[in-house]
């Protein structure tokens, strides 16, 4: 039993080190670093491979369009896995709302506001449905959601009569295809995107320079000041650039807010939450998290609720890009976010995970699917190149869990 | 019956840190029904391992003669193939197979992978006449009581041409009559030539079959009594199962006791699989202010599902009784009740109960009591990491920050956060499962000093625990517990081992 202390000395007794710090820090965040060097990689292969069409300006904000409702997805979709369920029946929630989104706006003539709130309460209804089942009767998610995704699947084709319904009010388009007003004196860039841009990289550092001082008022072990201020230096060099890019087209797309926004709300709920706390106990240890006092049954009902609200929103941003309720939307959407969550750093068994990785594995699945067709690389082969990072990523873990022994 | 079937010589088998087995010595007659007696942790479990091939050869020292020839078991396959078949106290059955299936199961009657189901059930039908159980073959094993799946594994052991049947606690499980057909059945394997060892905490049931017993006591043989014509008493095996020294392995505590805290009156609770069976039958138990109490039991009476039952009716079904806290009656239906009302329990296993493994340290200790650490349900990290790291030094967690995952932790050390973690919940009474399973003499100290410094705040604290020194140690007074109801209340200076064991093994029947 002592023996596992004995193999790995205690850095404690041996306060020498910033190296030891640094080695420890990486260790245990070395799937978040991993996948993001990773991520770099693979930008910097596509932009030269692709003769720099990558990061133009155009292609940057088309890559965010096209990815964000698997993103939103992805959001929920790593909460579900951390919990240790599994959803698959997010693709046809995500469809099924898209049709009924359709059906009310040109159908009905309901004003899209209203569409939009009756839309997420009824993706927030589904995921009760389900997550009744689950979390109260005690059926695993994987047959509960399976049941789902045929049942909305269907639904979808009932209430289109397999057709498509369109065109929709450009109010509601604009929560996929528009973007921030430009306003203000001609620059050459866009104004508003370019403030947005300097207030992300003014809170961001705000957020770390707080982070720093909370650790020493706390006497907590902190980077030393060297590696503190080239992190800075890199989220300024990254946020800026990223600004410019967008800016120097038509700006910001409306749905990188609404992404923003959900990052920065689920992070923190995640992170910070006595709710966030308790799904990341039952995921990895259900039994001790019920005699803990976890309410096991309700969270991972919430839990559900809230993968229906973001299958809803997901199927509202697609149905708005696609300018139309379509019986196929959302087919194959629920693997494209289960991978992305797995391949930032979700572990399969459930207990491991955050959002943030998330978004990574999502977008590193996203630049591979934009960059590959950029090259001229066929979908048959995308899919093939998809399966092995996959597999590679997830592979990556398992070996350094195994290697770390926990 | 003069001829030695198994001689096992100088056994010693070590686990990190602990010597399971230093000097053990065991011969088995052929024909004879072997019975092997000790306390929990006395090594007979991991003896019935090495002797199956569970540890392989080169694990362990000493050597194994069968038959007169050397053995060196690669795994359980080869043990098998010379006729030693175990059969453990979890039973290894497929429950939702059929009871022919799981008879053959890993040695089907196949031709070239393909099973020959006539072969199957005629010989099924045949052995299950042989253990007297009169069930179809086809039947899921799921759909029959523990006492016939006692049996299948039985007819199981029999169709591999067993010559050496080994029961690990075959009764534990069973109620008086499966377990007395079970006994029957055993005496009647030896009139037909099968040697058998038993190993057995019901003492009563050992005095009626066996025809010799040895005893372990801490990893090492004691004694081989031989039954013959005079039978043996129980006080006789008793005294040399526990006779040992009780040295100076608790610390110190002048008691200063209260009022009573905690009372929990008549409490019943059922199996939840097999419901006729009690698994508490009408227990009662109180606890005072700055009193340690402690309820003692052997493995199967019951110890842990009276205090999971009790906290938030966390085990079995159909749990009734009343709990009575300050003088008042509590409810304590769910485990956040249970908090809400002052209790806290500490699991036997902390691995499967007791922590996220893949978590850090402080969040593990904050998961009970979150509220503490939180504002309108958003936790204060940094709040969080101050008590953490106040309980990290405080227990001497040994670990390089707060932030270090548990699973990486010794078990001395894993027990300090799971303590950590309770205490942290400001209970007035602690409920203490095993709190030193599986730790080292020097961490167990450490605890006791930990449960000390509690009752002397003034909480009530409840041990369960096998250990009788353990017990005898650190408890005012203790409770025993046999098959699921109190047997006895013995105070401090009344309490000795053999007493303790004495009313541990008084059984019904």
């Amino acid at each position: 039993m002592s023996v596992t202390m004995e193999k790995t000395p205690d850095p404690v007794q041996e306060p020498g080190g910033t190296g030891a710090l640094l080695r420890n820090l990486f260790r245990s965040n070395v799937r978040q670093y991993g996948m993001l060097v990773a991520l770099a990689v693979i930008i910097v292969l596509f932009q030269v491979l692709s003769n720099g069409i990558l990061l133009k300006p155009l292609n940057v904000t088309n890559l965010i369009q096209q990815n964000s409702y698997i993103l939103i997805l992805a959001i929920g979709m790593v909460i579900v896995i951390i919990n240790g369920h599994i959803d698959l029946s997010v693709g046809s929630i995500a469809g099924f709302i898209g049709a009924a989104a359709a059906t009310m706006m040109v159908r009905h003539d309901i004003p899209w506001p209203l569409v939009i709130v009756l839309s997420l309460a009824l993706g927030g209804a589904a995921g009760a449905f389900q997550g009744y089942w689950i979390a109260y009767i005690g059926i695993p998610s994987f047959i509960v959601t399976l049941a789902g995704m045929l049942l909305f699947r269907g639904g979808t084709q009932i209430l289109l009569k397999s057709q498509s319904i369109a065109p929709f009010p450009k109010g509601f388009q604009n929560i996929s295809s528009g973007f921030l007003p430009a306003v203000g004196p001609n620059t050459n860039y866009h104004n508003i995107t370019l403030l947005l841009g300097l207030a992300v990289i003014g809170l961001a550092l705000l957020q770390e320079v707080r982070k720093r001082r909370m650790q020493a008022r706390y006497g907590f072990p902190s980077l030393p000041v060297a590696f503190f201020v080239a992190k800075c230096l890199a989220i300024i060099v990254v946020t800026l650039m990223f600004t410019l890019v967008l800016a120097s087209y038509r700006g910001a797309p409306v749905v990188l807010l609404i992404l923003g926004a959900l990052l920065l709300l689920y992070g923190f709920v995640m992170r910070t939450t006595v709710i966030g706390r308790h799904v990341y106990a039952i995921g990895g240890n259900k039994a001790a998290a019920q005699l803990s006092g976890v309410k096991n049954a309700r969270v991972t009902f919430l839990v559900f609720v809230n993968m229906g609200v973001l299958a809803a929103l997901a199927g509202l941003v697609f149905a708005a890009r696609l300018n139309a309720g379509t019986p196929n939307a959302g087919i194959n959407f629920e693997l494209e976010a289960i991978a992305a969550a797995f391949i930032g750093g979700a572990s399969a068994s459930g207990g491991v995970g955050t959002v943030f990785g998330a978004i990574i594995g999502g977008v590193v699945l996203g630049v591979l699917n934009n960059g590959m067709s950029l090259v001229g690389i066929g979908t048959d082969y995308q899919q093939v190149i998809k399966g092995l990072v996959l597999l590679a990523a997830v592979g990556f873990d398992v070996y350094n869990k195994k290697k770390n022994g926990a | 019956m003069t001829e030695l079937l198994l001689q096992m010589q100088a056994i010693g088998k070590s686990f990190p840190g602990v010597k399971a087995l230093a000097d053990v010595n065991l011969d088995v007659r052929r024909g004879e029904v072997h019975a092997i007696c000790g306390e929990n942790g006395a090594g007979k479990s991991t003896l019935m391992k090495v002797l199956s091939g569970v540890y392989p050869d080169g694990s362990y020292e000493g050597t194994i003669l069968f038959e007169g020839r050397e053995m060196a078991f690669k795994d359980i396959r080869g043990s098998e193939a010379e006729g030693i078949v175990i059969i453990h106290q979890e039973l290894a059955l497929v429950p939702f197979l059929s009871i022919a299936e799981n008879i053959f199961l890993g040695n089907e009657h196949a031709a070239h992978g393909v099973v020959d189901w006539n072969e199957t059930t005629k010989h099924a039908v045949a052995l299950l006449k042989r253990v007297g159980l009169r069930e179809n073959p086809s039947t899921r094993v799921a759909d029959i009581g523990v006492g016939k799946q006692q049996l299948v594994e039985i007819a199981k052991a029999l169709s591999k041409e067993v010559k050496l049947l080994i029961l690990d606690e075959p009764t534990a499980a069973l109620n008086d009559e499966d377990s007395r057909k079970l006994l029957d059945l055993i005496v009647d394997l030896r009139e037909n030539g099968i040697t058998c060892i038993i190993i057995s905490h019901k003492l009563n049931e050992i005095t009626r079959v066996a025809d010799s017993i040895t005893i372990l006591r801490d990893g090492r043989t004691i004694e081989t009594l031989q039954v013959g014509d005079s039978t043996i008493s129980e006080e006789r095996i008793i005294r040399s199962m526990v006779g040992r020294d009780l040295d100076h392995r608790y610390p110190e505590r002048t008691p200063h006791i209260g009022e009573v805290v905690l009372s929990v009156q008549d409490w019943t609770v059922h199996h939840p699989i097999d419901q006729q069976r009690k698994v508490v039958d009408s227990a009662s138990f109180e606890v005072r202010a700055g009193e340690v109490v402690g309820i003692a039991g052997l493995m199967g009476a019951g110890r842990t599902e009276l205090a999971m039952s009790v906290f938030g009716r966390s085990y079995g079904r159909d749990a009734s009784g009343t709990v009575w806290k300050d003088g008042v009656e509590i409810r304590t239906r769910t485990v956040s009740e249970a908090i809400d009302h002052g209790l806290a329990y500490v699991t036997e296993d902390r691995k499967h109960f007791g922590l996220h493994l893949l978590e850090s340290i402080s969040r593990n200790i904050s998961l009970a009591s979150l509220g503490k650490v939180s504002r309108n349900g958003v936790v204060n990290a940094s709040e969080e990491s101050v008590v953490a790291e106040g309980y990290r030094k405080s227990m001497g967690i040994k670990a390089p920050t707060v932030e270090s995952l548990t699973g990486k932790l010794s078990g001395g050390n894993q027990q300090k956060v799971v303590l950590s973690k309770w205490i942290f919940s400001d209970p007035d009474v602690l409920i203490l499962d095993e709190p030193t399973r599986g730790i080292d003499v020097g961490a167990k100290y450490e605890i006791y000093t930990v449960i000390n410094a509690l009752a002397a705040q003034g909480k009530a604290v409840v041990i369960i625990s096998s250990e009788l020194p353990e017990l005898l140690g650190m408890c005012d007074r203790i409770y025993t517990l046999a098959e699921g109801r109190m047997t006895g209340e013995l105070p401090r200076e009344k309490a000795t081992q053999e007493e303790l064991m004495r009313y541990m093994t008084m059984t019904r029947g």
